[in-house]
């Protein structure tokens, strides 16, 4: 009574399928392999060209070779400035992004619900936050400094200003992305706002709350950095490292720091997207468009 | 005026106009008897659809009454509104999940259903693996659980392959049989509807009215190659002319 009649694929077919198979995955892999390697190398050749051929030595500081960034960064983990020092501050900004997008994720999600639940509501709070959204970091932080110190607190505070928007939006599109029909079926049988909410509008919100999560999540990175930049009393952060590396001219340790703090970004992401490959993975048309 | 309380349905003297100003429906009456399976024709865009959103309540008619013998009612819609993130066994389950049905009753009810449709062996598959076929399957077995009195289809296997769509008449033609329902059934296909049907209503273009009324006399079960009997060509046929002549006006 199904459609789909299985096909009939002899043995011989079978493996010279697998072997087809095989072959193929592994130039996948390098056509996927080789353009960035590819373009990783020619980067890192301009690097060279400029620190050696362009700039002569006693201005070599300002962009130092990948392999002193290596020896005198990475592998350097003695006293101030190593590299135990710098997994310090990368805990700590860390920390703050970590809180500042739990926040951002809270009151985010909860806006856009409440937003999902009456048109005017959207309409009278949704111009405030394309405000909000569109302040300069930079004009609000004597204000946060005013109100909250120059502590973790601020460092957060410029966190959940900066990755709050992307999620309160792309939830409140999702919420609003069911079809009609299925609106009209749970009308047709009587389910109330909350069942409503639970059974239909927050599971089909839920790609693009993980797009909007994979954005959060890298800006949440960005405002911990921003913050820690501006906000220095207490633990030291790759903010305050960053700072403390460009005043006293340290290229190397610069450079690395600017490294992590890119990393810590890249990690949050991955870490994200490979949430919501195991979330939505298994039913949504677009998880696996864009892992 | 046949007797309102033997029916399953009945509309009398509907009209629909939208608020933008669009005449969506201009006195239609029709009705369904108990195990009737009464179709409705027309052009594109001549209101079909809103009878019936009266029908199941999702609209109020501007003039007119309808009257609903029996509160259960399935709708099927022209798309199958599975929800994606719900296998097909969890979709099935959603309405009498909606309707407080306890969990092992649900579970039974919907396996019976899935069952029914032919679907066994796809409990556990997301419907972005599922043909359209399948997928419509899925949507009849979760109306299947309520074990409604009256269905509304709504177009629900236009956008079909011609050969999955005539699969799905028969197996709708069965599960009618079986399950001994009322349907009002709206099509743009006039073989479909004579295939299916006790009686077929030809609709005009908008403002929609009824402009004519068949019944069907063949028996069930019907067959496919009834599709190509001189009778059955000729019942199309008067359909098909009752239709032009619309255009002709």
């Amino acid at each position: 009574m199904t459609e789909g009649i299985g096909h009939v694929i002899h043995d011989s077919e079978k493996n010279s399928l697998k072997g087809r198979n095989r072959f193929h995955r592994f130039r996948l892999f390098f056509s996927n392999l080789f353009p960035p390697v590819f373009f990783g190398s020619l980067i890192i050749g301009i690097w060279y060209l400029v620190s050696y051929a362009i700039l002569d030595e006693s201005r070599r500081f300002l962009l130092q070779p990948p392999h002193k960034v290596l020896t005198n960064g990475f592998l350097d983990w003695s006293g101030r400035d190593g590299m135990s020092e710098m997994l310090q501050s990368l805990w700590s900004s860390t920390k703050v992004a970590g809180i500042g997008l739990f926040f951002a994720i809270l009151v985010g999600f909860l806006l856009a619900v409440i937003m999902s639940q009456a048109a005017s509501v959207e309409k009278a709070l949704f111009p405030y936050l394309v405000t909000l959204q569109a302040i300069p970091i930079l004009a609000v932080v004597p204000l946060i400094m005013f109100w909250w110190g120059s502590g973790q607190t601020s460092r957060v505070v410029v966190c959940i200003l900066i990755s709050l928007f992307p999620i309160i939006v792309n939830t409140l599109f999702g919420l609003q992305s069911a079809e009609k029909d299925m609106h009209a079926l749970f009308t047709l049988h009587n389910a109330n706002r909350f069942v409503r909410l639970r059974k239909l509008m927050i599971p089909a919100a839920l790609p693009a709350i993980f797009a909007g999560l994979r954005i959060s999540a890298g800006l949440s990175v960005i405002g911990a950095i921003v913050g820690d930049f501006f906000f220095g009393k207490g633990e030291v952060g790759l903010g305050q490292l960053i700072k403390r590396f460009s005043s006293e001219l340290q290229g190397e340790e610069l450079l690395t720091a600017v490294i992590l703090s890119s990393a810590l970004g890249v990690a949050v992401f991955l870490l994200f997207t490979w949430i919501q490959n195991k979330a939505i993975g298994n039913w949504s048309e677009r998880a696996d468009l864009i892992s | 005026m046949p007797d309102i309380s033997s029916l399953s349905l009945s509309f009398d003297e509907i009209s629909m106009r939208f608020p933008d100003g669009t005449e969506a429906l201009l006195d239609v009456s029709l009705s369904v008897g108990p195990n009737e399976f009464v179709s409705v024709v027309g052009p594109s865009g001549c209101g079909k659809s809103t009878l019936l959103n009266i029908a199941s309540g999702l609209l109020k008619p501007t003039s007119g009454s309808v009257e609903i013998a029996d509160t259960s009612m399935g709708y099927i819609f022209q798309d199958p509104t599975l929800l994606p993130w719900r296998t097909v066994l969890r979709n099935v389950e959603l309405l009498c999940e909606l309707h407080q049905v306890p969990k092992e009753e649900r579970r039974k009810r919907a396996q019976e259903a899935i069952d029914l449709v032919g679907l066994s062996g796809f409990e556990r598959h997301f419907p972005k693996t599922l043909s359209g076929g399948m997928k419509m399957r899925t949507s009849l077995a979760r109306t299947l659980t309520l074990h409604p009195r009256v269905f509304l289809f709504d177009e629900p296997f236009g956008s079909l392959d011609e050969i999955t769509r005539e699969k799905l008449n028969d197996e709708t033609q069965l599960l009618f049989q079986k399950e001994g329902f009322s349907s009002l059934f709206i099509t743009h296909s006039i073989s479909e509807a004579v295939y299916l049907s006790t009686k077929v209503y030809v609709m005009s273009e908008r403002p929609g009215r009824v402009i004519a009324e068949f019944d069907i006399p063949f028996d069930y079960p019907r067959v496919p190659e009834q599709r190509f009997d001189p009778n059955f060509a000729e019942v199309c046929g008067e359909i098909s002319s009752a239709l032009r002549g619309v255009d002709h006006d």
